[in-house]
């Protein structure tokens, strides 16, 4: 079913949680709100649900405008963050639970209730603890059996609040993987919660970023990465280091440092966002840079090494990451305290008046060549 | 060797903060010995001095009995009472922020710090043909004080903290999610209460109503004051023990005690047994 939401907006006392927004889903979708806390896209999330009444706004979902209903004639599966399994039940009684409290109309048999729970506890793959309590299972069991709690009614849209938030990494991914597959195969429409912004790319068709109440940005995750609209989307979606730069005679000046300006640039200072893999890292500078960094510490993680560096005789709020690939990184043999040249090949580019970057490059041969002579 | 030796000596031995099992086991079971057991078996002591069948005599003298009835009923209906009202102070105490709750908060404690003789005298003036709410209640033609009902009333009185503050700590506890779970699930507001709400509270529901139930059976102080004392209808059983003791009579006061004691002791443990089996499944120490 296609969410519809217009104009929602919500306060608690003075504080604003929800500007006015609007967001299409799309039937059969999966769409990850991404953002800090405090963004609101938990509040969203609920007012979706009916769990919480918007001040302003409208939702419908599909056809039928749901605005002023109850959450509990609006049929969404709710999944929450930390579970809410009843304690005092089974997990086959958990499931049965969203059935059994069916009007006597609509509610199935007590053998067809057992044989669909039987089946949804198939579906997570948990049969075999059908008669255990919520408090002898797993955290990754119990986020199962909320999935199958919230599907037993068959809902038309799933709403998960921080559904792998409490799980340990490689759980999370485990159910990360199934979660999609089981999307898939249902083809329920799904909208979930997450401040990871990797289970946001990993998972989700579109992503909803969000800060402050608002929308940030609504894309798909390639093109999210590839073009964010805004210096708090590129903040977030992380691992960029940030450049202030003044113009001065063709170059962006930060004290000691120096960048080119590349062909296409606007002539004005501002700020260049560069990601941690867009560097070429030299022991001298370049004509392109003049970047030193010392490194402070070296991290092997995967396929790349990370290094986390200092400006030296320049200014930066944050430490700077790069990742390199581990040739590289074997062929020059940095160490701790030593000092390094980095310069970019590709980053964003923010003008102190613009909200919009403006993408550049630099030639890499041409570095290249310089380093060589 | 002589390393390991040196080493596994000074090896700290305490774990844990309090001193360790021996001191404070010791300790406990001196306090308890002093306190409890010494007197109690005191009582029993007393009772077997008088041998099985004037024992026998005196616990099932007809006016006895009748004063078990009524303490029993009393406290029965008292407690119930107390489980519906306690529940309901407590919910409000814990769900809703209103002027003046931590007022009401400390208020629910006050029946444990009135010395229960001052709550009785007070509840006899008000209920009283000519007290403030006697006149109103005598006009609709009830009569509470000097009746079994004054008996309820000072019990409930006196015992109403047992539940609220028993019931309080789970309520605060409890998770609005389940709640919300259940709403979203479609249960309408009396399921969730039904399915969800009241099994989570129904172990410390019951246990505050029987420490209440029990309370109620030895509550002496608040009752006589509004009871009216009139043999075979609105005689407590403590205020059995206490004319035996009048008349210097102390096996057929410690008779009686017994009878009380042996009764709350039953219940108390079958609470607990049953109480403990419950909790277990909530938090799964199976």
């Amino acid at each position: 079913m296609s969410i519809l939401i217009e104009n929602i907006s919500k306060h608690f006392g003075q504080f604003q949680a929800l500007s006015p927004l609007s967001l299409d889903i799309n039937e059969g979708e999966m769409i990850g709100l991404l953002g800090p806390s405090g963004s609101g896209k938990t509040t969203l999330l609920r007012i979706i649900a009916g769990l919480e009444g918007a001040d302003t706004g409208r939702i419908q979902f599909g056809d039928r405008d749901v605005t002023n209903l109850h959450v509990r004639d609006r049929r969404v599966g709710f999944v929450f963050q930390n579970y809410a399994l009843f304690r005092h039940m089974t997990v086959a009684d958990n499931v049965a639970f969203g059935l059994e409290v069916l009007p006597r109309k609509e509610r199935p048999s007590p053998t067809e209730i057992k044989n669909r729970v039987m089946h949804l506890l198939e579906m997570v793959q948990l049969e075999h603890l059908a008669s255990r309590f919520p408090s002898q299972l797993s955290g990754g069991q119990k986020q199962r059996i909320a999935l199958a709690r919230a599907l037993a009614t068959q809902p038309e849209v799933l709403l998960l609040d921080e559904p792998f938030g409490a799980l340990d990494a490689k759980v999370r991914k485990e159910l990360r993987r199934w979660l999609r597959g089981l999307h898939d195969e249902l083809g329920f429409t799904s909208v979930f919660v997450t401040h990871d912004q990797e289970e946001a790319l990993e998972l989700s068709d579109r992503v909803v970023v969000m800060s402050n109440g608002h929308i940030e940005q609504i894309d798909q995750p390639g093109a999210l990465y590839a073009s964010p609209n805004s210096r708090f989307v590129f903040d977030f979606l992380g691992n960029a280091n940030v450049f202030e730069g003044k113009l001065e005679n063709g170059k962006w000046q930060n004290l000691q440092a120096n960048i080119v300006l590349p062909n296409g640039a606007e002539q004005k200072d501002g700020q260049l966002y560069i990601r941690s893999h867009e560097f070429f890292v030299s022991k001298e500078a370049t004509a392109q840079a003049n970047l030193p960094l010392r490194v402070i510490a070296i991290n092997p993680i995967g396929a790349e090494v990370r290094l986390e560096l200092t400006p030296i005789d320049w200014h930066s709020n944050d430490v700077w990451e790069i990742d390199l690939p581990h040739k590289a990184f074997d062929k020059n043999c940095f160490e701790k305290g030593q000092t390094l040249y980095v310069t970019p090949k590709a980053g964003y580019f923010f003008a102190h008046d613009a909200q919009q970057p403006v993408l550049l490059n630099w030639e890499t041969e041409k570095v290249q060549v310089t380093e060589q002579a | 060797m002589a390393t390991h030796l040196s080493a596994a000596a000074t090896r700290p031995r305490h774990k844990r903060v309090l001193p360790g099992l021996s001191l404070s086991l010791g300790t406990s079971l001196l306090f308890i010995s002093l306190i409890l057991l010494l007197p109690m078996s005191g009582l029993v002591m007393q009772s077997v001095d008088m041998g099985w069948d004037r024992y026998w005599q005196v616990i099932s003298d007809e006016r006895v009995v009748a004063s078990y009835k009524v303490t029993l009923w009393a406290a029965l209906i008292a407690s119930i009472f107390n489980g519906f009202f306690g529940l309901l102070l407590a919910w409000v105490l814990v769900r809703y922020e209103f002027p003046g709750r931590r007022i009401l908060d400390a208020l629910v404690d006050l029946p444990f710090a009135l010395p229960t003789a001052v709550a009785g005298i007070t509840l006899a003036t008000l209920y009283a043909q000519n007290g403030w709410y006697g006149e109103i209640l005598e006009s609709l033609g009830l009569k509470v004080a000097y009746t079994p009902w004054g008996i309820v009333l000072a019990m409930a009185f006196t015992s109403i903290p047992f539940v609220v503050r028993t019931v309080q700590p789970v309520l605060e506890e409890l998770s609005p999610e389940e709640e919300e779970a259940g709403m979203t699930l479609g249960a309408s507001d009396w399921s969730v209460f039904r399915r969800v709400i009241f099994p989570a509270l129904w172990p410390a529901l019951m246990t505050g109503i029987a420490l209440s139930f029990t309370r109620s059976l030895g509550e002496f102080g608040a009752v006589i004051f509004i009871a009216g004392n009139m043999p075979y209808v609105s005689e407590i059983t403590s205020l059995m023990i206490f004319v035996s003791l009048q008349e210097f009579d102390f096996p057929a006061a410690s008779a009686i005690a017994s009878v009380v004691l042996i009764a709350s002791l039953i219940l108390l443990f079958a609470i607990n047994i049953w109480q403990a089996r419950y909790l277990r499944r909530l938090h799964g120490r199976s």
